[in-house]
């Protein structure tokens, strides 16, 4: 493994894919937030004719004048999207999607315009679209690491501003920040971010690298410092991950490593996150049964066959279940083997009925009189 | 006469509007608005849906483009005057999943005249909690926004705007969808600022509890239909004016005042 370390091309591809991770990490943190995911996609592909552009003027695969077209291009198309949304009756995500398949479209005709023209240089054009790490070489991070660096200073240097506008921005504009203005620098670091990311994860995929990491952290997080820095390191994992698997498997894409691994780490964030996780949530609603008795979710059967003024009357699981927000099934089958309910069928369409027995509706008023002795006649 | 920019107009009112006109597009919102608040009273502002009540706060405060006419707070300007203003949207203007807890909410209201980019230390913190223990919300300082109830985020949003010990106080719908508890809260904690000399305007929605809270009465339906201390104003006539046909209300209206159809001119 240390061999395998030292290797040149695998270094610069394991610093590219960190730099990518980063940078899309943290901006993609506030993109999640500000529930504009979309905008990264839509850049990426409005940035595809920018590569094309950038390309034809440099006439060589020169990376810096790629990445400025491709961000010139990818600004452009977010100016466009916001002055569409602003003047017409179109709304965000109507914007979004035209954006996204023009600029896609014009970048696929640019391309082969391009191959078309012939000419060896341009060979490597069409990895912008799926990405292609093992390619990177140390000229091509320069300019990445000057684009990182920027859009990191940015954020670190406005991090309160972005923060108020990224909650509340009637209130950041009431407090006088110039809130359009912000939101205008902010898409344009998620520019920044893009383009970053283009030759290794390519346009078509770019989009997971600004999502994914930012989703995760959210569920781990309950600050926006530390959902940021640990949305930057779940980006440079998924990152370094990807551009290493698609290094050492030659001919296979970046993107698409970049986008499985980001995507995983997502998902079990999603099910995981002690907080917020499905499953830990799924377990702490399993688990207050032990606190809830089965003598409470008998008196729930009784309280509602009361308010039915019958006593026969037939409860729903359902019912009971977000009564008490929780899974009832267990105390019920309790209750059923002791003889005080009976499991019933309603309508077709329903779930599971409990209906009181004669020994459950005693058993329910017993229990009802003691509490009230214990607890008074409000209880 | 003219004025020059920076030299006071109305210096002792605290809310001074005159000729306000506010348009979404080809509608107006709001038309040819005058009003004078004087300093230290409780106004409520009322007016059914869409009578432009928010839209009102919003155009005190900067945040929509005037048509027309202009804003005055204590003579001045909303932009000379930011620091003794403060805004409590309404609670359903944000995602309160946001990651952060209720202390650092209220500090965000103090981010203004901190500069740009000085960061929150210990005397920010402290700030904000004595704010948060105004509105008895101290206990649950350090816990995430998401996980508060809808009556102790509309707290927080109300300690956000004290942190900055504003002046003047523009509340939109403060007591949307809280409980009675968290409704008697909000409104001693309103009387008390009020007590304290500060100028308080709330946008309310709920007939029933105007007269006991406010003393003065903003009738708003597009235009201001009547404006001033609520026992000159409070009448059926102003109350059928600004709702219109809404039966119900107007009875409601008529037993409440219980006498003469109107009570004299509106202010």
């Amino acid at each position: 493994m240390p061999g395998l370390l030292a290797d040149y091309t695998l270094q610069n591809v394991m610093l590219g894919a960190a730099l990518i991770g980063v940078i899309s990490g943290v901006l993609g943190a506030f993109a999640v937030l500000r529930r504009q995911s979309l905008l990264g996609d839509a850049l990426a592909h409005a940035a595809l004719p920018g590569v094309c552009i950038g390309f034809m003027m440099a006439g060589a695969r020169e990376m810096g004048s790629i990445m400025g077209g491709a961000l010139f291009t990818g600004v452009a198309a977010a100016l466009l999207m916001v002055a569409l949304t602003r003047n017409t009756r179109l709304k965000m995500d109507a914007a979004l999607a035209a954006m996204l398949s023009l600029g896609f479209a014009l970048g696929v005709v640019l391309l082969t315009w391009i191959q078309r023209r012939g000419g060896a240089s341009q060979a490597g054009l069409d990895s912008f679209l799926f990405g292609q790490a093992a390619a990177t070489t140390r000229a091509d991070l320069y300019p990445m690491m000057i684009l990182a660096g920027i859009a990191l200073l940015g954020v670190a240097l406005l991090w309160k501003p972005l923060k108020l506008m990224t909650f509340d921005p009637d209130f950041a504009a009431v407090t006088g920040l110039p809130v359009q203005w912000l939101e205008r620098l902010l898409t344009a670091m998620i520019a920044l971010a893009v383009v970053t990311g283009l030759q290794m994860v390519g346009v078509v995929l770019m989009t997971a690298m600004i999502i994914a990491p930012g989703a995760a952290a959210r569920q781990w997080c309950g600050s926006l410092l530390g959902m940021v820095v640990l949305s930057a390191v779940l980006g440079a994992l998924a990152g370094v991950g990807g551009g290493l698997v698609s290094a050492l498997a030659p001919g296979l894409s970046t993107g698409p490593v970049v986008v499985l691994l980001a995507t995983l780490i997502a998902l079990l964030s999603l099910l995981l996150a002690p907080r917020r996780g499905l499953i830990p949530a799924w377990w702490r609603r399993r688990h207050r049964r032990s606190h809830t008795s089965t003598d409470r979710i008998l008196q729930t059967l009784y309280e509602l066959a009361r308010e039915h003024g019958d006593w026969r009357y037939r409860v729903e699981q359902g019912a009971v279940d977000a009564y008490h927000g929780m899974i009832t099934e267990p105390q019920l089958s309790t209750l059923a083997d002791r003889g005080l309910v009976v499991p019933a069928q309603h309508m077709p369409d329903e779930g599971r009925h409990w209906q009181l027995t004669e020994t459950g509706v005693a058993h329910a008023a017993e229990y009802a009189q003691r509490r009230r002795r214990r607890f008074g006649n409000g209880a | 006469m003219d004025h020059e920019l920076g030299q006071p107009h109305e210096p002792d009112l605290a809310l001074h509007v005159e000729d306000l006109t506010v348009s979404y597009g080809d509608r107006p919102a709001l038309w040819d608005i005058d009003l004078n608040i004087p300093p230290g009273v409780l106004a409520g502002v009322i007016g059914p849906n869409g009578a432009g009540k928010s839209t009102l706060l919003k155009a005190i405060l900067g945040l929509v483009p005037l048509s027309a006419g202009h804003v005055r707070l204590f003579g001045h300007t909303y932009a000379e005057q930011r620091r003794r203003v403060g805004y409590v949207p309404q609670r359903s203007s944000v995602d309160w999943d946001f990651p952060t807890t209720a202390v650092d909410v209220v500090t965000m209201g103090l981010y203004g005249r901190m500069g740009w980019f000085r960061w929150p230390g210990r005397r920010e913190r402290d700030r904000a909690l004595r704010a948060l223990e105004e509105v008895g919300m101290d206990a649950l300082a350090d816990r995430q926004i998401s996980e508060l109830s809808g009556g102790q985020q509309q707290r927080v949003f109300i300690a956000r705007a004290l942190v900055q010990q504003p002046d003047l106080l523009l509340l939109d719908e403060p007591m949307a969808g809280v409980d009675a508890t968290t409704e008697r809260s909000i409104i001693d904690i309103l009387g008390r600022l009020r007590r304290e000399g500060r100028t308080i305007i709330v946008v309310h929605h709920d007939l029933q509890t105007v007269q006991r809270y406010f003393d003065w009465l903003i009738f708003l339906n597009v235009r201001v239909i009547a404006a001033g201390p609520i026992d000159s104003v409070y009448t059926a006539r102003n109350l059928r004016r600004t709702y219109g046909g809404q039966v119900a209300l107007l009875d409601e209206g008529r037993q409440r005042n219980g006498g003469p159809e109107d009570a004299g001119p509106a202010g």
